[in-house]
């Protein structure tokens, strides 16, 4: 490799990281500014009169109820992750490892769904599952659990194809039920993928608007953290950026922190999500 | 083994059907059927065969929105790619700090569309502010600022499917071609760019399918404003449903054509991995 370009590519990147923050940075400078300024001089440091200290992010949590619904994203998000790893890992085992015609047919009833947009069934959904009054954080669990479970089974199963089967035989043949089997032996091996797949549903779930925001709605107190934002802006009247200047900051720097702690993994599961999905 | 296991369905593989067929199995089949009645709420419908479907294709809001979604998916694939392709040959050159480099392009890709489109929102009209104007005075605001989001959404993801692909490319094979006397722009056309091309699929199917169902970038940024100008087929079909009363039915029946065109995207892109998957 020759050394002569790099001085040049690295005045490239360098100009492109700061790209690539910049709009970051932007939302955090001005979220420290009176929110009539932000839309005034959105590019001025601020300091001086511009400078709101933190009465933007006391404004905008109080407006927001931004905790409360950091709350529920969060209990969403974990328990959804967590129903989704444990039933469609099993099911995966059952539909892999029990042959028939039934089981190919779940196969390609999951593997079906992914390539159907949310849009097709959001509004039957969302009128089924008031009438189940899964309209509730407990009933979302169930929804993600019921929308995660296609490429999570996807996922598992094809994991599932590569591996021998002779351990598990040997584990039931000394007498492990299958569930012990499952817990025991199966469970363990398939832990790289199980990380993957959490990786890919947290992220999903954590982000998603439209989900809940039709399922749940705004009347509520179970907004999530992009419904809570979607709601604070979205509805008419006087919009206050100050307090969305500070909620973005607020929605971000949770994500980044998580990122920069995993992300190792992060970039492996999404890859592996991209390359198998 | 599998005599043990298949007594245990009601264990291994009830719950996660119960939940599918809630979330998805019964409300498709549903959506299928009422794509042909017309109804407000679920339970009165009536059939009206394939009125809704008319309805849909003389409706100029959906074929505006078609046509202004084909351009998203055009400009933000072409730009999307070109730019994380680049950005991978550059962070393939064994130069030092390269792991930090990806770290803050891929950034961006965690969070979500909502948030996303807000940060954009404000600094698109933090610059327009200088000129006088807001995103909402013209449609081309919305257009260029949806493909803004975009980039910055997924440059930084691709260009990890693009580096993954690159790493692969045999060091050999580019030696041998320095030693033939190769250019640096024939060693990335003649031998990166053919050896990639799985990862290339990849990244053009995932950028398309994105960028064809996108709705909360659309919906924080401009709401489809100024008008219906810069809503994509996403935020049409659900203003169809929950914005004008009595237009569910065509709202369904946008909401399938929809995902036939999804669909067909999805099914074209099997067809292509595997003739590839044959011909290697």
């Amino acid at each position: 490799m020759t050394k002569k370009y790099n001085g040049a590519y690295y005045t490239i990147l360098i100009l492109l990281v700061i790209l690539f923050i910049f709009p970051i940075l932007f939302v955090l400078m001005n979220s420290f500014k009176g929110k009539f300024y932000i839309s005034d001089v959105p590019f001025a440091w601020p300091s001086g009169d511009y400078y709101a200290g933190f009465s933007n992010y006391t404004g905008g949590i109080e407006k927001a109820n931004f905790f409360t619904a950091f709350g529920w994203s969060l209990f969403i998000t974990v328990f959804s992750v967590g129903a989704i790893i444990l039933f469609t890992s099993m099911t995966s085992w059952y539909i892999t490892r029990v042959k028939n015609k039934l089981t190919s047919f779940l196969y390609y009833m999951f593997v079906f769904s992914m390539i159907v947009p949310f849009q097709m069934v959001m509004f039957t959904m969302s009128k089924l599952a008031d009438t189940l009054y899964l309209n509730n954080p407990i009933g979302m669990i169930v929804l993600y659990l019921g929308f995660g479970s296609g490429l999570s089974v996807f996922m598992f199963s094809g994991f599932l194809k590569s591996i021998p089967l002779e351990i598990e035989e040997a584990a039931l043949i000394d007498g492990c039920t299958p569930l012990v089997a499952f817990f025991r032996i199966v469970l363990p091996i398939l832990k790289p993928t199980t990380i993957t797949i959490a990786i890919l549903n947290a992220m999903w779930i954590w982000n998603d608007y439209l989900l809940p925001y039709l399922v749940i709605g705004v009347s509520t107190g179970y907004k999530t953290v992009p419904v809570a934002v979607q709601f604070l802006m979205g509805s008419y009247g006087a919009k206050d950026y100050g307090a969305l200047m500070a909620l973005l900051v607020l929605s971000v720097t949770p994500i980044i922190i998580f990122y920069l702690f995993c992300q190792k993994y992060i970039i492996a599961g999404v890859v592996a999500g991209a390359v198998k999905g | 083994m599998e005599k043990y296991l298949k007594k245990q369905f009601a264990i291994f593989a009830l719950p996660t059907l119960i939940a599918f067929s809630v979330a998805f199995g019964i409300p498709f089949i549903m959506g299928l059927y009422l794509s042909f009645c017309e109804f407000t709420t679920v339970s009165n419908a009536t059939f009206v065969g394939l009125e809704n479907y008319m309805k849909v294709f003389s409706e100029a809001n959906f074929i505006q929105a078609f046509w202004f979604t084909v351009k998203v998916v055009i400009v933000s694939v072409i730009t999307v790619n070109i730019f994380a392709f680049l950005l991978a040959l550059l962070l393939t050159q064994k130069l030092k700090g390269t792991n930090l480099f990806r770290t803050v392009f891929f950034m961006p890709n965690l969070i979500g569309g909502i948030i996303l489109g807000y940060i954009w929102q404000s600094i698109i009209n933090g610059i327009l502010v200088n000129f006088e104007v807001t995103m909402l005075m013209d449609s081309s605001y919305g257009f260029w600022g949806l493909i803004m989001v975009v980039n910055w959404q997924y440059i930084g993801y691709i260009m990890i499917i693009y580096i993954a692909g690159l790493q692969n490319v045999s060091s050999s094979v580019l030696e041998a071609a320095d030693i033939d006397g190769a250019t640096g722009a024939q060693k990335v056309f003649l031998i990166k760019v053919p050896l990639i091309m799985t990862s290339i699929t990849i990244a053009l199917f995932l950028t398309i399918a994105n960028s064809f169902k996108m709705f909360d970038q659309n919906l924080a940024l401009t709401n489809g404003g100024p008008g219906n100008s810069t809503s994509m087929l996403a935020l049409d079909i659900y203003n169809t449903f929950y914005g004008t009363i009595g237009f569910e039915g065509v709202g369904q029946a946008k909401a399938t054509i929809f995902f036939i065109v999804v669909a067909a995207i999805a099914v074209f892109q099997v067809f292509l991995t595997r003739r590839k998957e044959v011909e290697n």
